[in-house]
């Protein structure tokens, strides 16, 4: 120990052996651990490159499955704009998803109806008028509500809203489209309320100092002031809300009622295109027509999410730029 | 001390602010009280149930009795093999887009890639896993084919928290490392995951709360209505074998067993969404704790 301590300078062995004569054999410039850490780096490189393969990779495996339908039997416009979905009919197979498709719309738009106001409102509450402790705890609170799971909330549909539905409305079947849109709506809220949040948090103090300064009230601050500015964070969090609402899958298929009709009021049950896939891939021999066009509406449900999830992206994009 | 008196126009004004704070205040209480409500409620239910034994113990009688086991032994299983899987990809993928990616296109479109892989429907990552793991891998319906389904589904959970510890290192603290002669991957080994590893155990505690939740995604690539297994055996499923999952186990008990005790799908729900809650209170508090720890 004390030798190493006093020993300053290298011996004449030491310094021969460090300094170089000559040019580098490659081997010396590069060993084992660089070529390890080059290994390392192309790795890292492939992880980063994964989401736009998996992306891709989910597009064409739920493709290659429904293509034989999407190119073949299966008439386009008959499918989309035709609302008897027979799939397993004996006699007259017939598949038009036109219900489910208005399933899916009704649900997520009365869910949207509930949702907006109350998660943009929470997200101002939160973002306006709390501070410290109590803004802490509603944002955990609010993680935490989204941290349920789908089936978790099915369940809740199944048993606790379906009973209060039908004292409430006198409904015959408390499983319809108001239930499974208060689920979604609760489901959706809290990615609104943190990305509402994140976008009154870009507004500039500045802004609300000077509003304060004209004399404005705190409504005529959010209303005049704060929704303009952070008007693109907000349509951004509303539109990634529709996406979860549309995808959403247990929930809805078991809250729903899953019976295939054209809603007329709130109170009638319906069917979606996610619960239509949930409920019947299981029952569909793989290869088979039915099969194939569970698939083909795979495809449509990635495309409508796709361009929902773009869409809230570029709009999310056109905030940061400005 | 002299005070002036209110005028009509301040006293207007503080009603005015005080009206718009209960407003807001009550749509936000509106949304806290159904996770407060409903937690106490399930448990209510459940109570009768709920018991060690109800844990380790088969269904039985056609799922109208017993209790969770191979249920919950099959979430494990899942849960554990899509965190094993995701974690290294994830973590290595945020590694590259917050340390080596330059921003260009090609770095947008992988952000993009990322964002929309969260946005992709449940059923629609079922479908993929059915379609790639499944049946083209020839994988078949097994715990591998259902963990790969789960570990691609919660990626971006992984990549998003990961990004995000990483992006909090300050860049000075890497430049002071690169200036000592280190190279990156140095750097970022010895420096950048050192101090953002609080973080990215956060994001995998958050894929673990997530995986074990998702019903869709393994309802057809590997999870099976019943399956009985040898109780208090922990290796009793082969990664190969068909399991049960607790998610799916709610969803059969709730919509296709008829005559089970009311209290049997509410003690499940309580297991699961519990199970669920406290995995993330877990990573709350980690982010709470690391964030009054912080230094710079």
């Amino acid at each position: 120990m004390e030798e190493d301590a006093i020993k300053v300078s290298p011996t004449s062995t030491e310094l021969a052996e460090a300094t170089p004569s000559g040019p580098e054999p490659p081997w010396r410039r590069r060993p084992l651990e660089a070529y390890a850490e080059l290994a390392l780096e192309w790795l890292i490189r492939l992880c980063g490159v994964s989401a736009i393969l998996f992306v891709f990779g989910i597009f064409f495996f739920v493709f290659r499955e429904g293509a034989g339908m999407l190119f073949g039997k299966l008439d386009l416009l008959r499918f989309l704009f035709t609302k008897e979905w027979y799939p397993t009919s004996l006699s007259n197979v017939r598949y038009g998803v036109l219900a489910l498709i208005i399933g899916t719309g009704s649900v997520t738009v009365l869910a949207m109806a509930i949702a907006v106001p109350f998660g943009l409102g929470a997200a101002i509450f939160v973002s306006e008028f709390c501070s410290g402790r109590v803004k802490e705890t509603l944002k955990i609170v609010i993680e935490l509500l989204a941290a349920i799971p789908s089936v978790v909330w099915g369940f809740i549909g199944i048993s606790v809203m379906n009973p209060l539905i039908q004292e409430l409305f006198d409904a015959s079947i408390g499983l319809n489209v108001l239930n499974g849109a208060l689920l979604l709506a609760l489901m959706s809220v809290p990615i609104m309320v943190s990305i509402g949040e994140d976008a009154l948090k870009a507004v500039p103090d500045s802004h609300r100092e000077a509003a304060l300064a004209l004399g404005s009230t705190r409504w005529q601050t959010i209303y005049r002031v704060l929704l303009p500015s952070a008007k693109n964070g907000l349509l951004a969090a509303v539109l990634l809300g529709v996406g979860r609402a549309v995808g959403e899958t247990m929930a809805v298929l078991m809250a729903t009622g899953h019976s295939l009709n054209i809603p007329r009021s709130v109170l009638d049950p319906v069917r979606t295109l996610t619960a239509t896939i949930a409920a019947e891939l299981g029952e569909a021999s793989v290869g088979s027509d039915h099969y194939q066009v569970l698939f083909v509406i795979g495809i449509l449900l990635f495309t409508i999410t796709f361009f929902v999830n773009l869409a809230a992206d570029l709009v999310v994009k056109g905030i940061k730029k400005q | 001390m002299t005070t002036f008196a209110e005028t009509p126009f301040v006293r207007a004004r503080k009603r005015n602010e005080l009206f718009a704070k209960l407003v807001f205040g009550a749509m936000a209480a509106l949304l806290v009280t159904p996770l407060l409500s409903i937690v106490a409620y399930l448990v209510i239910q459940g109570a009768p149930l709920l018991s060690l034994d109800f844990l380790v113990s088969n269904p039985s009688n056609g799922m109208r009795a017993g209790g969770i086991w191979s249920a919950l032994l099959g979430t494990i299983y899942l849960v554990t093999l899509s965190l094993l899987i995701a974690a290294p990809i994830g973590v290595l993928a945020a590694v590259y887009l917050n340390e080596y990616a330059e921003d260009n296109w090609f770095t947008r479109v992988i952000n993009l890639a990322v964002v929309n892989l969260a946005g992709v429907p449940s059923i629609v990552h079922a479908l993929f896993g059915l379609g790639a793991f499944v049946l083209a891998a020839g994988i078949g319906r097994s715990v591998l084919a259902a963990s790969l389904t789960l570990s691609i589904m919660t990626l971006p959970v992984i990549i998003a928290s990961t990004k995000e510890a990483l992006s909090s290192v300050p860049r000075a603290f890497r430049e002071a490392c690169w200036n000592v002669g280190a190279t990156r991957w140095q750097t970022i080994r010895g420096i950048v995951l050192p101090n953002s590893v609080s973080g990215i155990l956060t994001g995998v505690i958050l894929q673990v709360s997530r995986s074990a939740g998702e019903t869709a995604p393994v309802m057809f690539t590997g999870a099976i209505f019943f399956r009985p297994i040898p109780e208090g055996d922990p290796f009793a499923y082969s990664i190969f074998d068909q399991c049960m999952a607790l998610s799916m186990h709610l969803f059969s008990v709730t919509t296709q067993v008829n005559g089970a005790p009311p209290a049997l799908p509410y003690a499940t729900a309580v297991v699961l969404l519990g199970t669920v809650l406290a995995v993330n209170a877990t990573a709350i508090g980690l982010r709470v704790y690391l964030r009054s720890r912080k230094k710079w």
